[in-house]
């Protein structure tokens, strides 16, 4: 369980050079930071592009300069953006917010950055491994970018590229070049994710110092060691799926493709089943949404309890939750497909299964709200975040329990409904998570403070909007409006949700623009924030405890041991209302917990 | 003039939060001069405030949108089964709202409450069974009646029984349109496949299928009014879905094989469209139309039609670049109507053979000629 045989031996400084201390490190602070700003990057990107795409959807019939200079000649002539175009935007804002964004972005920044130092150790288990997991993931991205600069054109046939869509360059023109760099982008993705959720694992089990029972981790850790669990379970079959498509697409396969007629001829693809494509797709597609927001939450549990200054409510109910909804999660992926003619059998079952998760996740809103209850709530940028998420987490998920219902799925599904609910429940929850967890841990990250009224200023004008873009979203889904649709023009019945569409475009407009704000504070307070005291928030877990500047090892000298759990806020035993987990029991004092 | 706009925009914007960054600034004077970037007990206070504040917006925004949009929402369903699903619907809807209310109500205040002071200090309560237990089992159980009631619901709606007294029709998907076929006097749909697509024969039928003979293909779909539809679906291309809305009714298109959905319309187009939701509804889309009319016309464009409400099918799963515009009018009739539509309409088997009929007349045009015009018509439609 300890390392105490290493405690020496890292003392002794390596020179490092530039190269080895800011691009190939293998120490997972500097690698937690790379990942970090590589997803900040690409979440500029894709935010833009939702910018763009809903430009079009609210003014249907005019025509940007921006979309002319952004998109250039081929693809908005004129500044009218073309109908390819916008379908290759909705495809990429997809996979860039879900796989690189929120779930590299988010699980690669702050299981690399806090597993070692929650846990008490020195690095990680792998270091060389986890240097490869990020460089993985930097190759994955440049070549999704590279995709959006073929000839003909970025992959379009959704996030979800089904097949024959996806496989045929006949049907649609990102089925081209622009699919097949993205399989290949996706398959080192699925590469990367897989080397860096072994190496999450293998550190939680093996690596926890002295006294760090399972029992005493801090629900972050608990978070990323179970999203670690569902990676290795489910991204292997995605990697299946993409490479049976690239069979399919090269090598004259019919995995998921048969009795086709396109472009005037009969295609000789015989005996395969897009069904089977969606059952692969789903069984990763499914899971990755907590993959997305167990992290998230995780965060917002150690942060609402450190800034409520008490312990999370029910700890043990918390793990369980974690832990039931990770197993849900492997056998719901069916309510993504009860109307796609799979036996209606099935459909019983996943609607059963599916409506399951709604009470582990009940418990853990509820236990959040009884955390704040009594609390002497610390309102810093980080506090408001998780507040923020447990309020869209809770808006999000209860739409959930009507697409979960079979029934009621026929009707809104593919619909605005869809898109309203999971931009809530997983996409605006886990980006709140991932803000609050910038800061939070900026100060531990950078060694400096973020502005905080450029936080609150960040948060405030971010929740209206989050509200003002996808509250409206719902009722035009139930108005029947399918998603992916370039524009309304051609359905009449559909011209009064027009005035909607422009206000939900108006809020995502200012509500994108003001995300300059985070940059902004972001990067200037990397150099010029205000230095950082050791531990800013009086916090318990063992992180707080190792020096402002960085070094190999994280500790000099031993590695603190752990006397206590992570949730000591306001124990009437102390005088201080934080107890770190480093500090032994006093004499006679009773563990108060479970 | 848009850039100037944009630029415009952006300024504003930058204005406001310069303006805000200040007011947050100014709420700080005179307390203790603290710049450690920790929240102070004056920002635990404006920002409880604002937590409040916000509880509020949500609200407001929330009976706002009822009010406003509310009435946008689909509204009485055409089929049968369509009040079953429209009233579990209603009563998740109530479940809902409750615990939305319930719920943001006790986070917000008691992030208004509690907010922080110097010299408060928090309750130390960790742990508590009962309560746990209590928010686990209430969901459990509502959770399970929500269950019961959508498994009654969905068994019914999807579990076809083929001893009812239905109309057989299949809707045919392709790039980027639908095709119906209707199965006739039989009321059996001959075997298909898209190897057997060749001029006329859009849709692959097996001509040499005896249920094949009195199939009729048509480009909009009349259906009786209170009997039930059994559709069967098919695509030659990619995948996609027969939405209709008005009828609750959805089911994705797969090549390769059939899928089904029915149900049994219960107003006529006619019916429907005289509906008192339907009027209004229809009222406000046309003076919507008539106003960007008006634009268009001092454009120098052309007006825009009037609106009428017919029944739709859409493609609601992304089939290409035109998915946005793949669409099929459907008229509900009286089941008199409906005989008198479908006397009307001719048999593919009939018109196959009037296809190739001035061919053997003439003599001039060979049925290969025939052939290739037709893979070059739809090769063209492909290009689009």
């Amino acid at each position: 369980m300890s390392a105490e045989g290493h405690d020496h031996e890292h003392e002794h400084h390596h020179k490092d050079t530039f190269i080895t201390k800011y691009i190939f490190s293998i120490d997972h602070k500097m690698i937690a930071k790379q990942y970090l700003i590589t997803g900040i990057i690409m979440g500029v990107i894709g935010v833009g592009m939702s910018m763009l795409f809903r430009m079009q959807l609210a003014w249907p019939e005019e025509s940007f300069r921006i979309f002319n200079i952004l998109l250039g000649d081929k693809w908005a002539p004129n500044g009218v953006m073309s109908n390819d175009i916008y379908l290759s935007l909705v495809t990429i804002h997809g996979t860039i917010m879900v796989f690189f964004v929120l779930t590299a972005g988010l699980s690669g920044t702050f299981s690399n950055l806090l597993i070692p130092l929650q846990i008490g150790a020195r690095d990680m288990a792998s270091g060389f491994m986890n240097m490869i997991s990020y460089w993985l993931f930097f190759l994955s991205s440049v070549i999704m970018i590279c995709s959006l600069f073929v000839e003909s054109g970025p992959a379009n046939a959704g996030w979800t590229i089904y097949p024959p869509l996806s496989a045929l360059p006949q049907a649609i023109s990102g089925s081209g070049m622009g699919m097949t760099l993205w399989l290949v982008s996706m398959a080192i993705f699925i590469a990367s994710s897989l080397m860096g959720s072994l190496n999450y694992i293998v550190t939680v089990i093996n690596l926890r110092t002295k006294g760090m029972s399972m029992t005493r981790l801090p629900l972050t850790i608990w978070a990323f060691f179970v999203t670690a669990i569902i990676g290795v379970v489910s991204f292997p079959v995605l990697l299946s799926a993409a490479l049976l498509l690239i069979f399919d697409r090269s090598f004259g396969t019919s995995f998921f493709l048969s009795d086709i007629y396109l472009a005037g001829e009969v295609l000789h693809y015989q005996g395969g089943s897009p069904v089977l494509f969606e059952h692969l797709f789903w069984f990763l597609g499914h899971p990755e949404v907590y993959i997305v927001i167990l992290p998230a939450l995780g965060i917002t549990s150690e942060i609402i309890a450190t800034n409520s200054r008490k312990p999370i409510f029910g700890y043990r109910a918390m793990i369980m939750s974690i832990i039931a909804i990770a197993f849900l999660s492997t056998i719901v992926w069916g309510h993504h497909m009860f109307i796609s003619g799979m036996n209606p059998f099935l459909g019983s079952v996943f609607t059963f299964t599916t409506l399951l998760i709604a009470i582990p996740s009940a418990v853990k809103a509820f236990n959040y709200i009884t955390t704040l209850w009594k609390g002497n709530l610390q309102l810093n940028p980080a506090m408001l975040f998780s507040i923020g998420l447990v309020s869209t987490f809770i808006t999000g998920g209860l739409t959930g329990i009507i697409l979960g219902d079979s029934t009621l799925d026929i009707n809104v599904h593919d619909t605005y409904f869809v898109v309203a609910h999971f931009h809530l429940v997983m996409g605006i929850s886990a980006l709140y998570g991932m803000f609050a967890g910038v800061y939070h841990w900026f100060p531990r990250m950078f060694g400096r403070m973020l502005n905080k009224n450029l936080g609150y200023v960040h948060f405030w004008v971010t929740a209206v909007c989050a509200y003002g873009v996808f509250f409206p979203m719902h009722f035009i889904g139930l108005a029947g409006l399918p998603r992916r649709y370039y524009t309304n023009t051609n359905f009449p019945l559909f011209d009064d949700l027009q005035n909607v569409n422009v206000l939900i475009t108006t809020f995502a407009l200012i509500g994108g623009v003001f995300q300059l704000v985070f940059l902004y504070n972001f990067f200037s307070s990397i150099f010029y924030g205000k230095k950082s005291v050791q531990n800013p928030w009086k916090s318990n877990t063992l992180e707080w405890t190792a020096p402002v500047e960085h070094m190999h090892g994280n500790w000099p000298g031993e590695i603190p041991e752990v006397h206590r759990w992570p949730y000591d806020y306001s124990n009437p035993a102390h005088d201080e209302d934080f107890v770190p987990q480093n500090v032994p029991m006093k004499p006679g004092e009773e563990v108060l917990h479970h | 003039m848009t850039s100037l706009l944009v630029i415009i925009v952006l300024v504003l914007l930058a204005v406001a939060l310069w303006q805000l960054t200040k007011i947050f600034d100014l709420t700080q004077v005179g307390s203790d001069k603290d710049s450690s970037q920790v929240a102070s007990d004056n920002d635990n206070n404006v920002q409880g405030y604002l937590m409040f504040g916000f509880l509020a917006f949500i609200y407001i925004f929330t009976i706002y949108g009822l009010f406003k949009w509310g009435p946008l929402v689909l509204h009485t369903p055409a089929s049968a089964h369509g009040g079953q699903i429209d009233n579990l619907m209603n009563i998740t809807w109530i479940l809902i709202f409750i615990v939305q209310a319930i719920t943001q109500v006790l986070l917000h205040y008691f992030a208004f409450k509690y907010r922080g002071k110097k010299d408060q200090k928090a309750l130390y309560f960790a742990d508590n069974n009962k309560l746990e237990a209590i928010w686990s089992v209430i969901p459990a159980v509502v959770l399970a009646g929500l269950i019961l009631y959508g498994l009654y619901a969905w068994t019914n709606i999807m579990f076809i029984d083929d001893e009812d007294d239905t109309v057989v029709v299949e809707l045919y998907a392709q790039q980027f349109k639908w095709t119906a076929r209707v199965a006739g006097a039989d009321n059996v749909l001959g075997k298909a496949n898209v190897r057997y697509i060749e001029g006329v024969n859009t849709l692959g039928v097996d001509l040499g299928d005896a249920y094949a003979q009195d199939d009729i293909v048509v480009s909009e779909l009349h259906i009786p009014k209170g009997k039930k539809i059994h559709f069967k679906m098919r695509s030659q291309d990619v995948l996609h879905s027969a939405y209709m809305p008005y009828f609750r009714a959805q089911m994705n298109c797969v090549p390769g094989m059939v899928t089904e959905f029915a149900f049994e319309p219960i107003y006529t187009t006619a019916e429907y469209r005289e509906l008192p939701y339907m009027i209004e509804k229809v009222a406000n889309i046309n003076s919507l139309r008539s106003k960007k009319s008006v634009a268009l016309v001092a454009k120098g464009d052309a007006a825009l039609d009037p609106y009428a409400f017919d029944y739709l099918l859409l493609c609601n799963k992304i089939c290409g670049s035109s998915h946005y515009n793949m669409q099929m009018k459907i008229v509900v009739d009286t089941p008199e109507d409906y005989k008198k539509w479908l006397s009307e309409q001719v048999t593919l088997a009939q018109q196959m053979k009037e296809a190739t009929a001035p061919a053997a007349v003439e003599g001039a045009m060979s049925s290969d000629s025939l052939k290739s015009n037709d893979t070059a018509a739809v090769s063209k439609i492909a290009m689009k």
